[in-house]
């Protein structure tokens, strides 16, 4: 024999070990970059949403609209092909972990607002097998390269947060008036909220926050001790979708 | 050698064939796929992956399960399984160019398909999945190639060869762990975050797997003149046995750890599988099928003297196939998915269009299959003859030693 047992066992335990040996030096990669350093240049963008405040706007879909509005979302009458970045469900849905028959029944009959919730720890980025969803470390937003994405939807089935949708059919007829500073997609992809990143970069607020009349949303750098983001966190209860995923979302609801 | 494959009797040729139309009709339909997006599948926002990564996730197994005869031949030597090895790496490389297909058909943009070489991501579980596949398809196509190529030269196989098919057997178990691994480090699907997943996935392949081997021993015994001999099919029964009973005993660990935590996002998915949740009970009857099916099996396989009746070991072959085929390629992905992440209790159902596209995909392992049976069997001197028309002649053989 060529080989014998022995050497075989040696040839199988190499193999498993590089691929573990893949895997682990990732895990500890990822660790040391987590988003919230403090040396002043990097921003860690976040998202408060006032349940209170919301739910006084019964039917309001103020921030839904002006976000597909201004990113070209197409609008399909059916479920199954949906597209959507930002959107209401109910209590039930957004946090059916952590529910129990006494609730304040207001608060659990009002529907929620539910985005991508930015993770500090983005399973999405992890599965993506050709880096189209990354997290960028200056502010940590997950972004998309629409471009790059081949639609094998491994991140919608990552996400535990059902915020990725992925273009079923072509989107372009089913968006209502195309607004022509923002790309639309195509068939075969999968797209998401990126915090409107195209408008932070001139300075703007997100559309959804810009659009809410009722001061229901806030956007801001949890890096900055100053921000409205930290004085809504310090001041009132919080909290956040799945926290024991250890996926640190980033976007925080006050009840 | 391949030109085996060209001279075949009439029977042949109508499988062949057949085969063809099959996979032209499918090819139509991935067309109107390709033009109209995979929104004309069953597919939807809830439930995003279905009935193609589904029989990837199967067919992975199948692939697997051909180091089921060329590690007791090639490792210990067990000569019994001299005839059929072949047979086993043949199975083994239609398997994975079915998987292949699968995950193409299954890309929203399959011509950016190469950005999975142009931008490595090695946390990505899908990447490695590429790497294990390609390269498992790459080692048993050399294997076979350089041991059938010296069998028809009547030599024995060159000496380097030799590493190569013992690499290609942790290497297979390679391809269905990380196949498990693609659902099994999921946070957001806790019906696939178990540690057993895997295990479980090799368990039921090496069952699927050789119960199918069986099988096509058994046809190529009654169609052709290759006759397996009873040891390795007698051996290979012993082994779908031993594989189907772990098998059961893993599916049955994770029945215990759901219900007895009473964990309701665990049981919700088993409940939803066996009896139906909110009034949704779209697998319901298959899972039973396969319960039955895996029981029936069970039974014809344990007792020695049914399972050494070739008859009652064809059907116990069957059933364990179908029923692993529910288990695997309907059950476990979909149910992943049921209840969603929001809790939701979605549905899903393969389309016509998706069921056209798949019928094709296996029609190209089959043809791929039989192919290259074909070559080797005839190269061995095994003549296919067709045994329809009385007296057909037996085809020429001119190719063996030439």
């Amino acid at each position: 024999m060529g080989i014998d047992r022995r050497g075989f066992l040696k040839v199988s335990g190499l193999t498993v070990l590089g691929i573990a040996s893949g895997k682990a030096s990732e895990t500890f990669a990822s660790s040391d970059s987590h988003g919230h350093t403090s040396d002043g240049t990097t921003k860690r963008y976040a998202m408060v949403i006032d349940l209170q405040l919301c739910k006084e706007q019964e039917g309001c879909t103020d921030c839904v609209n002006a976000c597909h509005h201004v990113h070209n979302v197409p609008e399909f009458d059916n479920r199954k092909d949906e597209v959507k970045w930002i959107w209401k469900d109910s209590f039930h849905h957004a946090f059916h972990e952590q529910e129990h028959h006494y609730l304040d029944k207001d608060i659990v009959n009002h529907p929620v607002l539910l985005l991508c919730n930015h993770c500090d720890n983005p399973p999405c980025v992890q599965v993506c097998p050709t880096k189209a969803t990354f997290k960028r470390e200056s502010d940590g937003i997950v972004m998309m390269d629409w471009h790059r994405c081949i639609g094998c939807r491994y991140c919608v089935v990552a996400c535990p947060y059902g915020s990725r949708s992925f273009n079923w059919r072509d989107p372009r007829p089913h968006i209502e008036e195309v607004v022509d500073d923002f790309p639309t997609r195509t068939r075969g992809v999968v797209e998401k909220c990126t915090f409107c990143e195209e408008r932070i970069f001139e300075g703007r607020p997100p559309a959804c926050v810009e659009a809410c009349k009722h001061g229901a949303m806030a956007f801001g750098d949890l890096e900055d001790p100053e921000s409205r983001v930290r004085e809504l966190l310090r001041d009132r209860f919080s909290i956040r979708r799945k926290p024991a995923l250890g996926t640190e979302p980033e976007v925080y609801y006050l009840v | 050698m391949i030109e085996n494959a060209l001279t075949g009797s009439k029977r042949y040729w109508t499988w062949v064939g057949f085969l063809l139309v099959v996979i032209f009709i499918g090819f139509l339909f991935y067309l109107r796929q390709f033009h109209e997006g995979l929104g004309i599948t069953g597919l939807s926002r809830d439930i995003t992956w279905g009935f193609y990564i589904a029989q990837l996730t199967f067919l992975v197994g199948v692939a697997a399960s051909a180091v089921m005869v060329v590690l007791p031949y090639y490792l210990h030597n067990y000569k019994a399984f001299g005839k059929i090895t072949i047979l086993g790496e043949f199975l083994a490389i239609g398997s994975v160019v079915m998987c292949v297909l699968f995950v193409v058909v299954d890309l929203g943009q399959p011509f950016r398909a190469f950005n999975l070489f142009l931008y490595p991501t090695p946390n990505s579980m899908l990447f490695w999945d590429t790497i294990v596949l390609s390269g498992y398809l790459i080692l048993n196509a050399l294997i076979s190639v350089v041991t059938l190529s010296a069998e028809r030269k009547g030599i024995a196989p060159p000496n380097w060869i030799r590493p190569v098919i013992i690499f290609s057997i942790p290497w297979a178990v390679s391809i269905h762990t990380v196949t498990a691994f693609l659902y099994a480090g999921l946070g957001a699907r806790p019906f696939w975050m178990t540690a057993v997943l895997a295990p479980r996935f090799l368990a039921s392949a090496f069952a699927a797997g050789p119960a199918l081997l069986i099988l096509l021993c058994l046809l190529l015994r009654k169609i052709t003149k290759f006759n397996a001999g009873d040891e390795p099919i007698r051996k290979l029964s012993v082994i779908v046995t031993y594989a189907m009973i772990v098998n059961v005993f893993l599916v049955l660990m994770e029945f215990f750890t759901a219900f007895y935590s009473s964990i309701p996002e665990h049981t919700a998915h088993f409940k939803y599988m066996y009896f139906g949740l909110d009034g949704k009970a779209n697998l319901v009857p298959w899972m039973w099928t396969s319960v039955v099916l895996s029981i029936a099996a069970l039974a014809l396989l344990i007792v020695p003297k049914w399972r050494r009746n070739f008859k009652l070991l064809t059907v116990a072959c069957f059933a364990v196939f179908i029923g692993l085929w529910i288990d695997k390629g309907l059950g476990l992905i979909v149910t992943g998915f049921v209840p969603t992440v929001l809790g939701e209790v979605v549905e899903y159902a393969p389309t016509f269009p998706e069921i056209m596209i798949t019928i094709a995909i296996y029609a190209v392992g089959a043809l791929i299959v039989t192919v290259f049976y074909k070559v080797a069997l005839t190269v061995r001197g095994e003549i296919i003859y067709d045994r329809i028309k009385p007296g057909a002649k037996p085809q020429s053989v001119e190719t063996i030693g030439s």
